[in-house]
C-alpha cells in the first residue's frame, strides 16, 4: 500500500530539498516572490490607510503607510449621504448582471456553432469574427455609429451592448468546446434532439469551467468599465460606479454638489484627500471582497485556455 | 439515381438552426465592427453634422496632411510603439521569471498566497489605479514626496515632469499585468511533461540547467503566441491606462501622448472629426500591417506557431 502512494509522481515529491543548487534557487525564489508580492499589495494598503487617516494629518504629513491619526470621518460622510453613490452602484450592478448573462449566453452559443465540425461554413464564420480583431474602422466611425445611427447616447443599453461580445472569449470557449467528444452530439441527434437543445442540455452543463471563467471575465469588464460612460453618458443618473468615481476624483466641487443634492449641509472644509481614498475603497470594495473566492476559478479557467491554446 | 446536388439553399435549410444560433453574433459584429469600417470614408471628408458620415463633402487627403503637419503624428506613433515594446519586454520577462520561480520553488501555501496577491491588481479598474497613482505621486501629499522629504531631499513635481512618465507607466503596466501573465505561463509550465525533468535529474542536471534546457525552451510556443498577439497591438495604446494616469495633462504629452489619447482628444475636445478619423484609420492600417508581418515572420520560422 505504502509503495503505491510513494510512486505517485507529484510535483511536491520532485521538489523536496536536495543539494546546494536547489537551496540557492529557493532563496532567490522566496526573496523575489516576496518582493513582488509586496510590490503588488503595497498600493492597496496605502489607499486603505489614507482613507482612514485624519485629513489634517494628510495635509501636514502627506499620505502614509500607517495612519498616524486614525479617523473614519471620510467613510461616515460617504455613508451619511449615500444617494448618489448608491445610484451609481445600482447602474453598475444592473449593467453587469444583464451584460454578463446575455453576453455569456451569446458567446457560448456562437462558440458552440463554430465548434461543430459538421458545420460546413464554420471556418468562414470564424474568419468573419476573427477579422474584426485585425482591422477596425477606428474610434470615430464607431462613436458616430453609436450616437448618430443607433441613437444609444444616454441610455443603459450603451453601457451594455458594445461590450457584450468579444472575439477572444469566443475563441477560448470554442477551443474548450472542441474538446468535448463529437459522439455526444451525434448520439443526441440520433435521439432526435435539435441543435439548440443539444447546446442547452448537453454542451452548457459540460462547459461549466469555461463558462465560469469567461463569465467572470465579462463581469469584471462590465464592473470596471468607465470608458463607454465617458464617451456616451452625460446624465448623472446613468453614471456607473467607476465613472462616478472618476468624476469625483477629478472634481471635488462636483462632490460637494452631489452631497448637497442628497441633503448634506456641506461646509467648505470637506476632508478632500481622505474622502477621495475612501470613495476609491468603496468603489473597489465588492471586487476586493469577492476576489479571494473567485480568483481560483480564474486560475483553472486560464489554465484551460492556455493549454488548449 | 444518386442524391440530387446540394445547392446553397439546401445548405441553408440543413443548417438553419445553427445559422439561427449564429444570428445574434453576426448582427453584433456587423453593427459594432463591420458597419463602422465603412465610416473610414470620414478620413477623406470634411465632416459636417448636417451631412453626416456620407453626405459630407470630400476633401481628399487634407485630414492626413493636417494630422502630419500638426507635428503630433510622429510623436504619438513613436510613443505608442515604444511603450508597447517596453511593455512586451518588461512584462513578459517578469511574468516568465515569476512563473518559473513559483513552479520550482514555492511550497503549496506560499504559491497560493503569492498567486492571489500578484493577481489582485488585475482586478481593479484603471480609475482606481489612477487614484492610487495620485496617492503616490501627488506633489503636496503624495507618498513618494513624503518619503523624499523624510530623507531630507527635495520633493519632485511628478505630474508636471514628462521625463518620469515612461518609467512610471512601464512599472504600472508591469504591476497590473504581473499576476495574469504569471498564471498563463505557470499553466504552460505545468503542462510540460514531468518525465523530461526526471530524466534530466537522473542525468545529473542541476536545477538551473533544467530551467535553462527544459522549462524555457518548452515555454517558447506560449511566449511566441502571447508576444505575437501583443505585437499586433503595438500601435494601440491602452486608453484606460494612459487616460487615467495622465488625463488631459498637456505638460506631459511629449512623453505620454499615444495614438488613442490623441484621437480621443481631437474627437471630444477639439471636435476635429475628420482628422481624428484620419488618425484612427492610420492606426488601423499600421496595426494591420504589423500583425500581417509578424504572422508572416512566425509562419516562416514555424508554420504551426502562426496565428493564421
Amino acid at each position: 500500500m505504502s509503495s503505491t502512494t510513494a510512486n505517485i509522481k507529484s510535483p511536491e515529491v520532485r521538489r523536496k530539498p536536495e543539494g546546494r543548487d536547489k537551496m540557492l534557487l529557493s532563496i532567490i525564489g522566496y526573496v523575489t516572490l516576496t518582493v513582488l508580492a509586496i510590490f503588488c499589495i503595497f498600493p492597496f494598503i496605502l489607499v486603505i490607510s489614507s482613507s482612514l487617516s485624519e485629513e489634517s494629518a494628510i495635509i501636514e504629513k502627506g499620505f502614509q503607510i500607517f495612519p498616524t491619526a486614525f479617523s473614519t470621518e471620510a467613510y461616515s460622510l460617504l455613508f451619511k449621504y449615500p444617494a448618489e453613490m448608491l445610484r451609481a452602484y445600482g447602474v453598475t450592478i444592473s449593467v453587469t448582471a444583464i451584460g454578463t448573462i446575455v453576453g455569456l449566453f451569446l458567446t457560448s452559443m456562437t462558440a458552440y456553432v463554430l465548434s461543430r465540425r459538421d458545420f460546413k461554413w464554420r471556418s468562414r464564420f470564424s474568419f468573419f469574427f476573427f477579422f474584426t480583431t485585425l482591422f477596425s474602422g477606428g474610434l470615430v466611425p464607431w462613436y458616430l455609429m453609436i450616437i448618430n445611427y443607433l441613437h444609444l447616447k444616454d441610455t443603459l443599453l450603451v453601457l451594455i451592448l458594445p461590450m457584450m461580445m468579444n472575439v477572444f472569449y469566443i475563441i477560448v470557449m470554442k477551443s474548450f468546446m472542441s474538446s468535448i467528444p463529437d459522439a455526444i452530439t451525434e448520439s443526441a441527434k440520433i435521439d432526435g434532439a435539435g441543435d439548440f437543445r443539444i447546446f442547452m442540455q448537453l454542451i452548457v452543463p459540460l462547459s461549466k469551467p469555461a463558462l465560469a471563467t469567461i463569465g467572470l471575465f465579462i463581469a469584471l469588464a462590465y464592473w470596471n468599465d468607465w470608458y463607454n460612460a465617458l464617451l456616451f453618458i452625460s446624465k448623472s443618473e446613468l453614471m456607473p460606479l467607476q465613472y462616478y468615481l472618476y468624476k469625483m476624483l477629478g472634481n471635488m466641487d462636483g462632490m460637494r454638489k452631489a452631497m448637497m443634492a442628497s441633503g448634506a449641509v456641506v461646509n467648505t472644509d470637506l476632508p478632500t484627500e481622505s474622502l477621495k481614498m475612501a470613495m476609491t475603497i468603496v468603489a473597489t470594495g465588492p471586487i476586493l471582497l469577492a476576489y479571494p473566492f473567485i480568483q481560483k476559478y480564474f486560475v483553472t479557467g486560464l489554465t484551460i485556455g492556455a493549454v488548449k491554446g | 439515381m444518386k442524391q440530387k446536388q446540394h445547392g446553397f439553399w439546401d445548405d441553408v435549410k440543413k443548417y438553419r438552426s445553427l445559422l439561427l444560433m449564429l444570428t445574434p453574433a453576426v448582427l453584433f459584429f456587423l453593427l459594432f465592427a463591420y458597419l463602422p469600417m465603412s465610416g473610414i470614408v470620414l478620413a477623406f471628408k470634411q465632416f459636417d453634422y448636417t451631412g453626416g458620415v456620407f453626405g459630407s463633402p470630400w476633401n481628399g487627403l487634407d485630414n492626413f496632411k493636417f494630422f502630419i503637419d500638426s507635428g503630433d503624428a510622429w510623436r504619438v506613433t513613436r510613443n505608442t510603439a515604444l511603450y508597447n515594446i517596453a511593455f512586451i519586454v518588461v512584462n513578459n520577462g517578469l511574468q516568465i521569471f515569476a512563473a518559473i520561480l513559483l513552479f520550482e520553488v514555492a511550497g503549496k501555501w506560499f504559491r497560493k498566497l503569492t498567486q492571489t496577491v500578484l493577481f489582485l491588481p488585475y482586478f481593479i479598474s484603471w480609475v482606481v489605479v489612477g487614484a492610487i497613482a495620485y496617492n503616490l505621486f501627488n506633489f503636496d501629499v503624495g507618498t513618494v514626496n513624503v518619503l523624499l522629504k523624510g530623507l531630507g531631499m527635495q520633493p519632485v513635481d511628478i505630474y508636471n515632469t514628462a521625463a518620469y512618465w515612461p518609467f512610471i507607466l512601464v512599472i504600472v503596466s508591469a504591476w497590473k499585468t504581473l499576476g495574469y501573465g504569471t498564471i498563463m505561463y505557470l499553466a504552460a509550465i505545468t503542462s510540460i511533461d514531468t518525465e523530461m525533468y526526471e530524466a534530466a535529474e537522473i542525468d545529473g542536471a542541476n536545477i538551473f540547467q533544467r530551467i535553462m534546457k527544459i522549462t524555457i525552451p518548452n515555454l517558447m510556443p506560449t511566449v511566441i503566441i502571447l508576444v505575437l498577439l501583443a505585437i499586433g497591438n503595438i500601435f494601440r495604446g491602452d486608453f484606460g491606462m494612459f487616460y487615467n494616469m495622465v488625463g488631459n495633462n498637456g505638460l506631459l504629452f511629449s512623453s505620454t501622448d499615444v495614438i488613442d489619447t490623441f484621437v480621443f482628444r481631437s474627437l471630444t475636445t477639439s471636435n476635429e472629426i475628420g482628422m481624428s478619423a484620419a488618425a484612427g484609420f492610420y492606426q488601423s492600417l499600421l496595426g494591420f500591417a504589423t500583425i500581417m508581418l509578424a504572422n508572416y515572420a512566425v509562419r516562416r520560422y514555424d508554420k504551426d506557431r502562426a496565428l493564421f
